[in-house]
Parts: C-alpha cells; sequence; structure tokens
C-alpha cells in the first residue's frame, strides 16, 4: 500500500508552499478584486512562470520539466491553498492536457513549449450560456475550416491568446484550437461573482481554426479532457478547503466569548469538526484521482467524478462555514472569508456543475456493475 | 502511488489467506445475523481459540504474551483478511483490544499469568466498565465508588452502556475512591470478576430488537486490593491507556453499502429517478472517501509513521450515512429491509 505522495512530492509541495506564501499573499489577490481593470496578478504570474511549474506535467522533449500529473496535483493544490489570481488552471489543466491528449505532433511541437514557458495562454470554450450543452444544442459552426458563435463565459478568455473551443461540425461536435489574436475573433470582459478569476465573453465570426483530433469526435474527447481537469481543479478547491479550516480554527482560538475562546463551545468545536471530515473525505477521493490520473487508469471517469463532488461540497462547505464561524466579521469585505466562498462558488462550475459530476459518477458505477 | 504490498507484506498476506480458507468460509450477507446467541459465542470461542494456536490471535503482541511479534502494518492485513470470511470476531474485540493490554501495562506478573492466556485462547470473556448515567462524553465525573475495607475495596454503583457484559467473565472497572480531589484524580481502576454476588447485568433492549449494551449495577461488591490495576488516584491515566489501544482499529467496518443499495434500487426499478441517483453519488463518494483514508492511515503505518487524526472520520461519517441512506433506500426506491 502506497496511497500518498512520494517523499519527492511532498519536498514539491513544501517548497510550493513557501514561494507562494511570499509571493502570493491575499493583498496580490486583492490587487486583482479591487481594480476591475485587472485580469490576473501580472507579477504573481510572471512569477509561477519562472518557477517552470505550467510544464510541470509536460515531458521535456515538449519544453516542459517532465515530472508528472502527480506533480501537478501537488501544484494545484498549493495554487487553490493561496487563491492565486492567475490563469494557470485554463492553460496547464484544459489546453496542455487537451494538446497532450488529442493533439497532432506537429501541433505539440508548436503550441507545448509556448505553455510552460508562458508566451502562450490557452483556455477553453465550451459554454454558450445557460444549460447542457450537447451535439444537438451547440450553436456555435465550424465549416471549411472557419468557426462562428459566440462562447460565454470563458474562464480566463479575456487574456488567452488560444483557445479550445466545442463547435457543431457537420452533423456531430468537433474541438478546434484557434488563436485568438486575430481579425475573426471579438472579446468583451463580463463580471462574475468572483472577481479575482477573469471571465469573457467571445465572438467568432468566420475565425480560422485548427481541428483537435478527429472531426465529429469533440464530445467523448471533451469528456476525457473534463475527466483530467477534473481532478486537478478538485486539488485546487482542496487546498482551498484545507485553508479555510485552518483559518476558521486559528480565529476560533483567538476570538473571546463569555470569557472563554470561542473554540471551546460545541457549537463552534462540530463546524470545525464537520469541516474537517469534508475536507478528508475529499482528500481521499482526490488522492484517488491522482492515482487514476498518473497511472492512466480505467477508473479514471468514476475516480476523477467522485474526486469532483467531494471537492466541491468541501470546500463550499469549508468557505461557509468558515464565513459562520467569523461572525459578523465573516461578511465584511476587509476579512478574506468571501474570498475563499467566491473562489469555491467558481471552482464548483468549471468543467461542469456537481449535478453533472454526479450524474457521470453513477453512470459509471451503472455500467460497470452491471 | 499504487494499491500494491511490499513483498514482505504480500507474503504475510498470503500466508494469513492460507490459514483462513482452511479454517472459515467466506463471508456470505447476513450471516453475521443469523443463528442464536449461544452458537455464535460457542462459534467465536471455537475460532479464538484456532487463531491462537496458529499464531494469528494478536498479530502485534510480544512472542512471550502468546503474541505473533508481528507489525502493526501485518495487523492490519491481518483485519483485512479476517474481514472477507465468515468470522466471529465481535466478543473478544474489548477484552484484546482493550483491557488484556491494560491488564499488561498495569497489572501484577501475577495477573499477566491468570489472565492473558485464557483471552487468548478465548475461553474469557472481557468488557470495560467506564460510562454511568451521568458520566457518558464526561467519563471523569463518574460516581461509581470504591471503599477501602482492609485488603478489600467495597463497591457501589451503576455503570452503563456496557458492550458484551452479559456474557463476559472479567472487566476492567474505573471507579471513585477519593471524593475529595479534582474529578480526574480520584479514581482508581480495577479488575473485576462479572460472576461474583452483588453484579447484576441487565441488557438494554434496543430500538433494532437486539441487545448487545448492558447496564451493570454493583452492590456491595468486594475487590481484593491485588486486583487493582496501577496507583489509587491513577485510574485516569490508566483508562487513557485503554483508549488510546483504540486508535489502531484500522481493520474491519467497511462503512455504507451503496452497491448493495444500488443493486436494490436496480432490481426494484427505481435505479432512473434522479433525486435518487444523486444521493446515491453522495454514498458512493462517502464510502469511497472513507475506504481510502483507510489506505491513506495503512500507507503511514507501511512507511513506519505515525498516522494522524483522519482515522476518526469512520464513525462521523458511517453513523450519518447509514441513517441516511437507509431513510432515502425505504423513500425513496420504495423497499423496506429489516
Amino acid at each position: 500500500m502506497n496511497f500518498d505522495f512520494s517523499d519527492d512530492q511532498k519536498f514539491l509541495r513544501d517548497e510550493a508552499r513557501k514561494f507562494l506564501e511570499a509571493q502570493c499573499t491575499m493583498a496580490h489577490v486583492r490587487e486583482v478584486l479591487d481594480d476591475d481593470s485587472k485580469s490576473h496578478n501580472e507579477g504573481v504570474w510572471q512569477k509561477i512562470i519562472d518557477m517552470g511549474w505550467l510544464g510541470a506535467a509536460i515531458p521535456e522533449e515538449y519544453g516542459g520539466l517532465g515530472l508528472g500529473m502527480l506533480e501537478l496535483c501537488v501544484i494545484a493544490e498549493e495554487l487553490g491553498r493561496t487563491l492565486a489570481p492567475v490563469p494557470f488552471g485554463s492553460s496547464a489543466y484544459f489546453f496542455a492536457e487537451a494538446l497532450k491528449l488529442a493533439g497532432s505532433e506537429e501541433q505539440k511541437q508548436a503550441l507545448l513549449p509556448k505553455i510552460a514557458d508562458g508566451s502562450l495562454i490557452g483556455c477553453i470554450a465550451v459554454s454558450e450560456g445557460p444549460g447542457d450543452i450537447a451535439t444537438g444544442t451547440i450553436a456555435t459552426r465550424l465549416k471549411d475550416g472557419t468557426l462562428s458563435g459566440r462562447k460565454i463565459p470563458v474562464t480566463d478568455g479575456d487574456i488567452a491568446t488560444h483557445a479550445i473551443v466545442l463547435a457543431k461540425d457537420g452533423s456531430g461536435a468537433s474541438l478546434v484550437i484557434v488563436d485568438l489574436n486575430q481579425s475573426g475573433v471579438t472579446r468583451k470582459p463580463i463580471k462574475t461573482l468572483e472577481p479575482t478569476r477573469s471571465h469573457a465573453a467571445i465572438s467568432f465570426d468566420g475565425a480560422s481554426a485548427q481541428l483537435l483530433g478527429e472531426a465529429g469526435n469533440g464530445m467523448p474527447l471533451l469528456d476525457q479532457i473534463n475527466d483530467r481537469a477534473a481532478v486537478l481543479i478538485a486539488f485546487e478547491q482542496l487546498g482551498g478547503a484545507s485553508r479555510c479550516l485552518e483559518m476558521a480554527t486559528a480565529y476560533a482560538k483567538e476570538r473571546q466569548a463569555f470569557g472563554r475562546a470561542i473554540g471551546g463551545y460545541q457549537a463552534i468545536k462540530h463546524k470545525l469538526a464537520d469541516m474537517y471530515v469534508k475536507n478528508e473525505v475529499a482528500r481521499s477521493n482526490a488522492y484517488y484521482g491522482a492515482w487514476a490520473l498518473s497511472s492512466n487508469a480505467a477508473e479514471l471517469p468514476e475516480a476523477a467524478a467522485a474526486a469532483r463532488v467531494a471537492a466541491s461540497e468541501a470546500f463550499w462547505f469549508a468557505s461557509k462555514e468558515n464565513i459562520q464561524t467569523h461572525g459578523g466579521m465573516g461578511f465584511t469585505w476587509e476579512v478574506d472569508c468571501h474570498l475563499f466562498y467566491r473562489r469555491a462558488k467558481l471552482l464548483a462550475v468549471q468543467a461542469g456543475s456537481p449535478a453533472v459530476w454526479k450524474e457521470k459518477l453513477v453512470s459509471a458505477l451503472e455500467a460497470k456493475n452491471d | 502511488m499504487d494499491f500494491n504490498d511490499t513483498p514482505e507484506e504480500a507474503e504475510f498476506r498470503a500466508e494469513a489467506r492460507a490459514f483462513l480458507s482452511q479454517h472459515l468460509k467466506p463471508k456470505t450477507p447476513g450471516a453475521l445475523r443469523s443463528g442464536n446467541r449461544e452458537d455464535f459465542l460457542a462459534r467465536a470461542k471455537a475460532w479464538q481459540k484456532t487463531k491462537a494456536e496458529g499464531g494469528f490471535a494478536q498479530i502485534t503482541w510480544p512472542k512471550e504474551m502468546g503474541g505473533r511479534g508481528g507489525t502493526v502494518m501485518q495487523q492490519v492485513i491481518w483485519g483485512q483478511e479476517e474481514a472477507k470470511f465468515d468470522a466471529p470476531t465481535g466478543p473478544f474485540a474489548i477484552g484484546l483490544g482493550m483491557c488484556i493490554p491494560t491488564v499488561i501495562a498495569f497489572g501484577s506478573d501475577e495477573h499477566k499469568q491468570r489472565y492473558v492466556q485464557p483471552a487468548l485462547k478465548g475461553e474469557e470473556i472481557w468488557c470495560q466498565l467506564f460510562s454511568e448515567p451521568a458520566a457518558g462524553s464526561d467519563v471523569a465525573g463518574l460516581k461509581t465508588k470504591a471503599v477501602k475495607d482492609g485488603d478489600e475495596w467495597v463497591i457501589n454503583g451503576q455503570k452503563v452502556w456496557t458492550s458484551g457484559a452479559h456474557y463476559s467473565d472479567f472487566g476492567i472497572l474505573l471507579v471513585r475512591t477519593d471524593p475529595n480531589v479534582p474529578k480526574h484524580k480520584g479514581l482508581t481502576m480495577f479488575i473485576v470478576d462479572m460472576k461474583q454476588p452483588g453484579v447484576d447485568v441487565r441488557p438494554i433492549h434496543q430500538a433494532s430488537g437486539g441487545s448487545e449494551f448492558n447496564e451493570v449495577y454493583f452492590t456491595d461488591v468486594r475487590i481484593a486490593d491485588k486486583d487493582r490495576l496501577g496507583e489509587p488516584g491513577m485510574g485516569w491515566k490508566v483508562a487513557l491507556v485503554t483508549l488510546m489501544n483504540e486508535r489502531l482499529a484500522v481493520g474491519g467496518s467497511p462503512g455504507p453499502d451503496w452497491k448493495e443499495i444500488m443493486d436494490y434500487a436496480r432490481s426494484a426499478g427505481t435505479l432512473s429517478n434522479q433525486a435518487f441517483r444523486d444521493k446515491l453519488a453522495d454514498w458512493y463518494v462517502a464510502a469511497q472517501g472513507y475506504k481510502l483514508t483507510k489506505f491513506r492511515t495503512q500507507t503511514a503505518l507501511s512507511r513506519g509513521e505515525t498516522p494522524g487524526p483522519e482515522n476518526s472520520i469512520g464513525k462521523i461519517i458511517n453513523a450519518n450515512h447509514l441513517q441516511v441512506s437507509a431513510t432515502a433506500a425505504s423513500r425513496d426506491a420504495g423497499f423496506i429491509s429489516a
């Protein structure tokens, strides 16, 4: 039994934590929160690029560090802890993983090194507004290598240089790679309840696009990409949830009421214990997802779904209970609780809502136990 | 990351499995719930004896105590393998897991000679008498008192929630010997013969219909001073050692059984109900979370590290999910199972 990260991976985690605690503080996060013109924190982003983390799971032959998926999971947890206000996930979890999965040799050679060195920021554009996406309902069209339609919301869509876009392609759906700095693309930043991460609406009007993977294979490929990204997002959520529990615990020890620390009251103790249980359930499910991801296991679909469901629940719960433990201060702008609550809400709907992942999970279990 | 044993662990697992399949049948659903108590006790005692003779009774105990002198990891592996068979182990868990280790830690040589082997071989069963009607979570507030009378102590009071007291031969008993000092300092631990006059065991009738716990009344029960465990007033420290032994219990319970419920729902034709599917996902995530957390604990043990508090989440997860899943199963999936 070896169901934990290795000493080397734990060393990477400790180093990443030290680095981010110094370089990505809540003050850095608030620079983006308090300034509508900022899509991300450029200083923090440059330092993360310099660390080489974007290439952690990109093979050395494509300009990456060639570490592996477990190392990327470790980094994701640390980025989640600090609410890093940067487009890391869009580039590393979605765009890079999609290329690794389905890119042609030429595409990989052209794009992966640029992701690793930060000169390319990738994103994924699937949603077209409220509702589930299915082949029959996609309005964005691919015809003769050009793309028309509108995607909203696209996480990091305003700062990305490239996007992977889901489009209707004849009778099926395909994924395509689009350079966003071309005349057929217009972007409009949109405000969400999580201002420390940027979002945009992107309109395509005859933009040139190249296929990612086989034509007509868009939906199954998207599922595969989402399974991989889901595990990594689960680690970000886990990091955020752990930090919420630490904040709540520290405050419960410090804040006095009726002559004693509020942590001495069962009303608070039980909140902390419930947060802890959900966090550990999330951690164990995330580790299982990491194992499935790193070993290309056949169990990846249910492992990713379980990791995602557990982590979404844990982060949401921990972020809301953290607010309550902080009492009235918990819902002020000044105290950091709301930053975690916002991030929990955002991450819970990336790559599909918990309801979507629960259905994926039960479908996978059903298929397996037929 | 992987889920494999080390070569040494694999070797021990194979040895354990061979021994188990030689003596027991694989577990079948409901097998442990059937049969009457006497049958079950007789089977449990026989199995404990077989284990003792085979060197599998207490894996981590030193060989001179009749144990295997093995590692904690081997104990975990044994627990996992034994759980796959129809093994009647319940009646000995408290005695061998908690009471006898306390006797070994604090008892005299005479105590060890007298009690360890019979418990190990399944000849004598032990219970633990700590909780009282007014001292549950706050067990140090207990009131059962012991008054010194020559070479003996006279015990009066009541214990409650005593698992297995109705079939136990001996117990470890925590009582108040000094009411005039702070509550943690006035306690003392004794060995008590459960079959002696003045010990009145009354089973508690549970909502499930069964009776696993008891009330135990003590009326002028006399215990020799030599059957004291630790010094007078040191009972709280002794009790903590007893309870510490509980923390390594990482085998056993499988957690909420999402699969049994899913199979039921499929056969009842209600698996397509969206509300039910949503809950099924939650149960799977909880059950996996519980199972995988035990794997993490096991990993720490395997690496020679001390596991953290994460192993304690099981009680919260299981107690809540057993209630929630049983309720939802009867409401949403439309079946009721005893």
